[in-house]
């Protein structure tokens, strides 16, 4: 079982709709905490995004990721544009000349982005950061792909995995970021950052697990 | 809202358009692709090139501090939101005379990782690029647990500072080394009376009561350290100065730069006020202000308010300060 290099166009698309549907779910969660831009700000790089895809449609997965990546970094601004953009170059480093993912595959590609993040960002588990929904979801990925899990069944434990730590981080304080300041006043909101990267990668386990014409 | 706009959207390419026609002489604005305003003779061979950046609505910080003496770029964000790597990228190499580029990054997340992500970019393209983070805002608390210190208005004093000692053909490892002894030396607090408006956000930031103010604000309506009733200018002055003060810490004998900087939206006579007050509380610890810096030069829109930044100043510094600066913000010498 793969995922094609169709399928990965899919995603992306698939996740720019759910961005452009979350865009003021995501601006409300940033005003608790932040500076009111996450939503906006997504919805502006992925919308950029759409624009560029069809540029790079018939090339390989990995230049297709690094170019996602590149776009992020040039429109999103804020800490989400070198967060997401890192993300995704990371993907593309990992994937460089392939056509198609196997389950591996993508599971390195994931462990790439992830470490990719957490280098960028320096944020540890527990700083209420998107890092709180993305290394759950990797770990479910492993451990699903450990027990010889059908690549379906993967994605779907990585997205639940992400939704956990996602929710996980509604009582927390935050400890990195612009939400770091308010203290102990970050406490009680669920971080917009942990909930674009649920979304990024619900819209994964959407995409490529229950659809399948886009799996084979 | 009120304001001179066109179109909320609008208002960065506008300005910057505004700035193009106002200043041919010191600046080339860039706007074809990724934005940024160089100086108009740059790059200049042999000269470490030094950059800045940031959101817009803090003006004239950093577009109105290119010029000779001074920043050899500055990019803008949209406002209150930090640039992106390509306009980083862009500039760099714009400035890049052969002997390096000096990224200063105010401390926002945003603007940290924008800026480590423009320096990698420059230096796979094998430019030299060196980085200082300024973090001088004593009202957050510097922790593990924050992301730390703010860059406020020492921002403005190393910018003078670092561009004088670049302009002068320091190699980049100096320049960058008397950038981050200028972040080590300086300090400051604000405070806001009102509150700003983000032009594409059409309402204020925060809401602040008529007779209230907020002691520690940031540069973008961050909340400060307390909110509380409305106080003299005399006790407001001592209400930013003493964990200033407290911080590095000042002492007797010391001589310091004093900088009284407006919001945006407080006139110059109530900036005096202040400035009076905190010679008097410099005088009464014995410290001795050698220079000072008076007006609206690191702002927060329309936001009433001030902010108070001292910087401890050595020989070197006071040289550097004094050196010729040509630029729409700061120009004397020249």
């Amino acid at each position: 079982m793969t995922i094609s290099r169709d399928a990965v166009v899919d995603w992306i698309k698939a996740f720019a709709d759910v961005i452009a549907v979350n865009k003021d779910y995501l601006t409300e969660l940033d005003a608790a905490i932040g500076d009111a831009d996450h939503g906006a700000n997504m919805h502006r790089g992925f919308q950029a995004v759409l624009t560029k895809l069809p540029t790079v449609a018939d090339k390989d997965i990995g230049t297709l990721f690094k170019t996602v990546g590149m776009t992020l970094v040039s429109t999103v601004g804020g800490a989400a544009g070198p967060l997401y953009g890192t993300f995704f170059i990371q993907l593309g480093s990992a994937t460089t000349g392939k056509l198609e993912l196997t389950m591996a595959d993508w599971q390195a590609a994931l462990e790439a982005g992830v470490n990719g993040v957490v280098m960028r960002g320096k944020a540890n588990p527990g700083d209420k950061t998107m890092v709180d929904a993305l290394i759950p979801a990797l770990g479910a990925f492993k451990a699903a792909s450990a027990s010889n899990a059908a690549l379906p069944a993967a994605l779907r434990d990585a997205a639940q995995a992400a939704e956990q730590g996602m929710l996980a981080t509604t009582p927390w304080v935050a400890r990195k970021g612009r939400a770091s300041y308010l203290g102990e006043r970050s406490a009680g909101h669920q971080d917009p950052g942990a909930t674009s990267s649920h979304l990024l990668l619900k819209a994964a386990a959407d995409t490529w697990a229950d659809n399948s014409g886009n799996v084979g | 809202m009120k304001k001179l706009i066109n179109k909320p959207e609008d208002v960065v390419a506008e300005e910057l358009q505004g700035i193009a026609q106002a200043h041919p002489d010191l600046v080339r604005v860039s706007m074809d692709g990724p934005f940024y305003i160089v100086r108009a003779d740059a790059p200049v061979q042999g000269k470490v090139g030094v950059i800045s950046g940031g959101g817009s609505g803090h003006e004239p910080m950093h577009g109105g501090f290119v010029g000779v003496g001074m920043l050899d770029a500055a990019c803008p964000g949209a406002v209150f939101t930090s640039p992106t790597p390509d306009q980083m990228l862009e500039a760099t190499k714009a400035v890049n005379g052969g002997a390096g580029v000096l990224h200063i990054v105010k401390n926002y997340t945003g603007d940290v990782l924008n800026f480590e992500m423009a320096a990698d970019l420059a230096r796979a393209e094998g430019i030299t690029v060196e980085a200082v983070v300024i973090d001088d805002d004593v009202a957050v608390k510097d922790s593990l647990y924050t992301a730390g210190r703010r860059g406020v208005g020492a921002t403005v004093l190393a910018e003078k500072i670092t561009g004088a000692a670049a302009e002068q053909r320091r190699p980049l490892a100096e320049v960058a080394e008397i950038c981050r002894q200028v972040n080590a030396n300086g300090r400051s607090m604000g405070m806001a009376l009102t509150s700003c408006t983000v032009p594409h956000a059409g309402k204020p930031t925060f809401e602040l009561g008529e007779n209230e103010m907020e002691i520690g604000i940031g540069i973008h309506g961050e909340p400060g350290r307390t909110r509380m009733p409305l106080k003299t200018a005399a006790e407001i002055t001592e209400l930013l100065a003493t964990p200033i003060l407290d911080d590095l810490p000042f002492k007797s004998g010391d001589e310091v730069l004093a900088f009284v900087n407006g919001m945006g939206g407080t006139p110059l006579i109530e900036l005096y006020v202040v400035y009076n007050e905190l010679a008097k509380i410099c005088k009464g610890r014995g410290i001795k202000i050698a220079r000072n810096l008076i007006g609206p030069y690191i702002t927060s829109l329309e936001m009433a308010g001030c902010s108070i930044t001292l910087l401890k100043l050595n020989d070197e510094f006071t040289r550097l300060w004094d050196a010729p600066v040509k630029t729409a913000g700061l120009r004397w010498g020249l």
